[in-house]
């Protein structure tokens, strides 16, 4: 990868991270409510899983869906309306957080039902194959979805019908406050997988170039007919489960060995290794992100909600 | 008597129960180490150890259906499922087999099962965790259900549901939690299928129930300033429900004000008024009224989705026009 690409790289990791900063700083305003789970500290899963993307492939998600939808090429102006509940958002404000979705962006949404998007991957990846397409659809859901029944029932049918979908695990160790090894009676979430016949990756979610590298091939073979592939990328997620989640079953020590290994300063020490890079680079893509997200901000206070006259719209195709 | 919250009336009532009955087990997600995710189950880990309170993966179907097939085989559990939306997941274990299995046998099976599910919006938590499911379980025979609106009623409710032996959902109000209230020492299971009358009044009846029974009481408040005397019944039990209560009250007032957080078709108040048309039809004086949620799905905004739920305005409109005002 050239500089260029990997300054690219290093944009959307902080900007991934940055809008989560703000979404936490704007909750805590009072600006949203509900649940809000945020992605920071597994940024270059997502990164590295969409860098090989296009921009016709699909992607859907769970509920911390920030960073997919920002990723995807999504507005973070709609992104942080939507959190606000304004019409401005990208769902109208009728979803929130847990459920940000953009038909122009191919993003097929975030779902707040643990395993209930990865049947509609497989019914996505159907499309595909039945129009006869080279797209692919990346889906990605936690370790705790693993546990679920119609889990199961989506890998075996991906596998069964040789669909284009890339099923992403985000392994971040925890469902809430139960570990994988405490949920699940096979602790590594690949094994679990590959007795649905496909190829299956264990990858280190925290650092992008592993990251890219497994979903490119996985990616590669999905538009090449060869089926589905299921990577099981190990990530850690620095915040609770969710906004109101003090996380404190976890020990300090744990986190602390997560944080050594912080794909950011990775990524940007990777940068500075192969390149000529001067610390003021870096200073201005962050500079880049902080105004995007305050002009996302400000985009979203000056909207507002849908009156309430509109509240039964959307019910049905009229 | 000790003022205690509504949590803690149901933490309270496990806890009674676990040490009453070594049957009684308790299993769900994040229900042991973490407490449960709204702290209901808090402290039963320490008290009563991992074979009894069971952390289980993400898997409500199966949740449900090991509660059944323990049940069937002489344990007493009670089962949580995070937030009620998650019994979607579960209705077939809950519908197609909880439910039926003692009828399909012959009565050979008993299946004492005491599903504990939080839900009712007003938490901005959207679409997908906001559903009021209550109407579901209702429809179907062979299941109890139960929606405590205080923690009076949650502690003697919840100790009624465990010992009960057929299947009870048991449904709490997420936005009752942290409410506060007297409950007696020692309480005792309460009778299921028996309403309460929680306010006297003459002019009409507001029936109600969970969520939505502080929703009546303030606007009997209201009505009350406006020189109407509303009377509130709380059903306490949603099936099966107190008929005769409820048509006793409407004898005295003539008047009916359903009031549900569920949408309206084929809700709780059509039911309710459905009986009330064929059980009293000469006793009322006007139409009865039906409050309910937004015959939609909960959005996120909060404007909004205040929009969906029953408020007490929305009663005192309703009881008014009852009386033609
Ligand atoms: C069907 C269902 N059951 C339970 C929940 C409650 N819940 C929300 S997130 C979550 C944990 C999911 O963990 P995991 O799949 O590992 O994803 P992570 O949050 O770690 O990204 C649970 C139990 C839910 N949303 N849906
Ligand atoms: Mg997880």
């Amino acid at each position: 990868m050239n500089k260029a690409e990997l300054m690219e790289v290093y944009y959307l990791m902080q900007l991934a991270r940055t809008f989560e900063t703000r979404v936490a700083e704007q909750y805590t305003r009072g600006k949203m409510g509900g649940f809000c789970h945020l992605y920071t500290g597994e940024e270059a899963v997502a990164v590295g899983a969409m860098w090989h993307l296009r921009d016709d492939d699909y992607v859907i998600g769970s509920y911390r869906d920030h960073a997919y939808y920002l990723l995807r090429g999504g507005d973070p102006g709609k992104a942080m309306a939507e959190l606000f509940g304004h019409k401005e958002g990208c769902c109208k404000g009728k979803g929130g957080s847990m459920h940000l979705f953009d038909w122009d962006i191919n993003f097929l949404g975030g779902y707040a039902i643990v395993a209930g998007m990865c049947p509609l991957a497989v019914g996505a990846a159907k499309s595909i194959q039945y129009r006869g397409e080279d797209r692919v659809v990346v889906c990605f859901f936690g370790d705790g979805a693993t546990n679920q029944g119609v889990y199961h029932e989506a890998l075996n049918m991906g596998s069964l019908y040789e669909l284009p979908i890339v099923w992403v695990c985000e392994n971040n160790h925890y469902a809430i406050g139960t570990s994988v090894p405490r949920s699940s009676a096979r602790e590594s979430l690949a094994r679990k997988a590959r007795s649905y016949e496909m190829p299956t990756y264990v990858v280190d979610g925290m650092d992008f170039f592993k990251m890219q590298s497994v979903a490119e091939r996985a990616i590669a073979d999905a538009r090449a007919g060869k089926g589905p592939s299921f990577i099981e990328a190990q990530c850690y997620r620095y915040r609770g489960h969710s906004m109101s989640d003090p996380a404190t079953y976890r020990s300090e020590e744990e986190v602390e060995y997560w944080k050594k290994r912080d794909p950011i300063p990775r990524i940007k020490a990777a940068i500075k290794h192969d390149f000529e890079v001067e610390e003021e680079e870096f200073e201005e893509v962050d500079a880049r992100v902080r105004r995007e997200l305050d002009e996302a901000i400000e985009f979203a206070s000056e909207g507002s909600e849908l009156p309430v006259e509109r509240l039964y719209e959307d019910l049905y195709v009229e | 008597m000790p003022t205690i919250s509504y949590r803690e009336a149901l933490n309270q009532a496990l806890f009674e129960e676990m040490h009453r009955d070594e049957g009684v087990i308790v299993l769900g997600e994040d229900v042991a180490e973490y407490g449960g995710s709204f702290k209901v189950t808090r402290g039963l880990l320490d008290e009563f150890g991992e074979d009894r309170v069971i952390d289980t993966p993400i898997s409500e179907a199966a949740i449900v259906g090991m509660a059944t097939g323990a049940a069937m085989c002489g344990l007493r559990p009670v089962p949580e499922l995070m937030t009620v939306n998650f019994a979607y997941l579960a209705l077939d274990q809950i519908c197609n087999h909880l439910a039926l299995m003692r009828y399909m046998f012959g009565g050979q099976v008993t299946l004492p099962v005491t599903i504990r599910m939080p839900g009712g919006g007003g938490h901005q938590l959207a679409s997908q965790h906001s559903h009021s499911l209550e109407v579901f379980f209702v429809h179907t025979p062979g299941l109890i259900v139960l929606y405590p609106s205080s923690p009076a009623d949650a502690k003697a409710l919840l100790k009624a549901a465990i010992r009960d032996d057929n299947p009870v959902i048991f449904l709490e109000h997420e936005g009752l939690y942290n409410a506060e209230g007297e409950v007696p020492e020692g309480t005792e299971p309460a009778e299921i299928g028996r309403a309460g009358i929680l306010r006297q009044g003459k002019d009409v009846t507001l029936v109600a129930y969970g969520g939505m029974t502080n929703v009546a009481l303030e606007a009997a408040d209201t009505l009350a300033e406006e020189g109407c005397e509303a009377e509130v019944v709380d059903l306490r039990t949603l099936r099966p429900w107190d008929k005769e209560t409820v048509v006793e009250s409407v004898a005295r007032t003539h008047r009916v004000v359903t009031v549900e957080e569920c949408p309206p078709v084929c809700g709780i108040g059509a039911e309710l008024s459905a009986n009330i048309y064929e059980l009293a039809f000469d006793e009322l004086d006007a139409p009865v009224e039906r409050v309910s949620g937004a015959d939609c799905h909960l959005p996120y905004a909060k404007e909004l989705e205040q929009a969906c739920i029953p408020h007490a305005p929305d009663v005192v409109e309703a009881a008014l026009r009852t009386l033609g005002v």
